[in-house]
């Protein structure tokens, strides 16, 4: 803040409180006796009068009173322009104070669990309630209070993955988070219906769900072609690019017949936001032998 | 001075009240016209895009901020919770801010990035799916229904004249870049930038 502003502030406020100081000195009507008397102000408007008495004495010094307490509180906290007042009191301080404290309590209880390794970490069960915690807080809004997922983000309890269940995976998972972008059609973007109908009964067939056993047989080359590059010629997909197993009748998108056709023609893209800037390693940590616990 | 020549005398009674009620107008809120840390925009802060802008409005058209703040508070409890605390240079662009005073669902000034679109997307369309405790109510017509753009350039135009800096290609482009697409993919591009500019948590 500029000094010009400065300045304004402080003749704004002390003058504010002078003026209120002096107008109830200079109105005020000198006590002669403890006791009322009947004088009136002179007006009587249809034979009502008003007593013309000072103002009593306690609040009189409740005037005076909030006059040497807004000076007080002026001296000691932050009010008159660049002035930070006596106790050096802001509310960033403020707020790095109660962080720091809290730092030096908890910082301590993550770090005890900072540096073991995630399967050792996941038999602890004071690391565990922490991590159920953690999970309750941070991750159950997409994948539920109990790791089971639901339409579009993955259950964690099942010993599928998409990019893997290793206490590493898991890790790079909530550190740096995931990108999935299946395209529409995968690689053959001029998919003609009829083999949408054939790679959709191939893709069926992998858990012998096929509506029809002649199209899932035509489906095999259009997989080959459209899908195979990231699923795998066998369908078992690949964790290096987070590409799901089709053939373990599990499904993040649906398994029946029209909500794998709606992901092959349209495609899906998913995010696993990153994780790590916004919480602390040892933290993830902790979230990591958690969701490892979940299905070891 | 007897009280009676104030409240004798209308004119100097009525220059004496505006003098008494514009003090903590003059003193609080005045000197802020001309803060370097109101005015000036924070370090890598952009004006929003023209389907941002949009779904801001739709945003506000939805009454969002009547159960939303976009506004976290330095205390630790809330910084824990929603990532940094807010800061002035985060709202220069904001006509009107969005502040808010009340807050029915969380805070939304750090949603930016922290669920992924296929999340906002899924609750939006039916909050209770992803969250079954919730009481946000559904939004499934911003699923059927296209975004106006034919205000989004007079917008901008007027944000333009406000001292937001647009460029004349953004506002000529502005027009066709929220054409045709759906509200909810207005809504989530505004959302998915909400507060993304101070990323650290502290």
């Amino acid at each position: 803040m500029s000094t010009f502003w400065s300045i304004w502030i402080s003749v704004i406020v002390l003058g504010t409180i002078f003026g209120c100081w002096w107008l109830l000195m200079a109105t005020r009507k000198s006590q002669t006796t403890d006791t009322e008397t009947d004088r009136t102000t002179g007006h009587s408007f249809d034979g009502i009068e008003e007593y013309d008495n000072p103002l009593p004495k306690w609040w009189f010094y409740l005037f005076i009173g909030t006059c040497v307490f807004s000076l007080g509180y002026l001296a000691l906290y932050p009010g008159l322009g660049n002035f930070q007042g006596l106790l050096g009191w802001s509310s960033t301080n403020q707020w790095e104070t109660e962080m720091q404290q809290a730092d030096a309590r908890y910082s301590e209880l993550y770090a005890r669990y900072g540096d073991t390794p995630v399967p050792a970490l996941a038999d602890n069960e004071d690391a565990m309630k922490m991590g159920q915690r953690l999970f309750a807080n941070n991750c159950a809004v997409c994948h539920g209070s109990a790791g089971r997922g639901s339409l579009g983000f993955p259950n964690l309890t099942d010993n599928d993955w998409l990019y893997g269940g290793e206490p590493d995976n898991i890790l790079t998972t909530l550190h740096e988070g995931r990108n999935g972008n299946m395209p529409a059609k995968g690689f053959m973007p001029n998919m003609n219906n009829t083999q949408v109908d054939q790679v959709v009964n191939y893709v069926l067939s992998f858990s012998d769900r096929e509506k029809s056993a002649e199209a899932a047989e035509a489906g095999e080359a259009v997989f080959a072609q459209a899908c195979a590059g990231c699923h795998g010629t066998d369908g078992k997909g690949n964790q290096g690019m987070g590409a799901p197993n089709l053939t373990d009748n599990i499904w993040l998108y649906g398994s029946t017949y029209d909500w794998i056709r709606e992901t092959v023609v349209n495609g899906r893209q998913n995010q696993m936001p990153a994780q790590g800037g916004r919480l602390s390693d040892d933290q993830i940590q902790i979230l990591a032998a958690y969701v490892y616990s979940l299905s070891n | 001075m007897k009280h009676e020549i104030v409240e004798k005398n209308l004119g100097l009674m009525i220059v004496l009240i505006i003098l008494t009620i514009s003090g903590g107008f003059l003193a609080e809120v005045v000197p802020l016209f001309f803060s370097k840390q109101t005015n000036e925009p924070i370090e890598g802060l952009e004006p929003l895009s023209a389907l941002e802008l949009e779904g801001r409005d739709i945003y506000i058209r939805e009454g969002c901020h009547v159960c939303h703040t976009q506004q976290i508070r330095p205390f630790r409890a809330e910084t824990e919770r929603y990532g940094h605390y807010s800061v002035a240079g985060e709202f220069v662009y904001d006509r009107p801010f969005l502040w808010g005073s009340k807050r029915t669902g969380p805070d939304l000034a750090r949603v930016g990035g922290r669920y992924s679109d296929a999340w906002q997307r899924q609750h939006l369309y039916d909050p209770r799916s992803v969250v079954p405790e919730s009481n946000m109510p559904a939004f499934p017509w911003l699923f059927e229904d296209r975004v106006d753009h034919t205000d989004t350039e007079a917008k901008m135009k007027t944000l333009q004249t406000l001292g937001v800096p647009y460029t004349d290609e953004q506002i000529a482009e502005a027009a066709s870049a929220v054409e045709g697409k759906f509200e909810i993919e207005a809504l989530v591009a505004y959302l998915q930038q909400l507060g993304t500019v101070i990323s650290e948590k502290r």
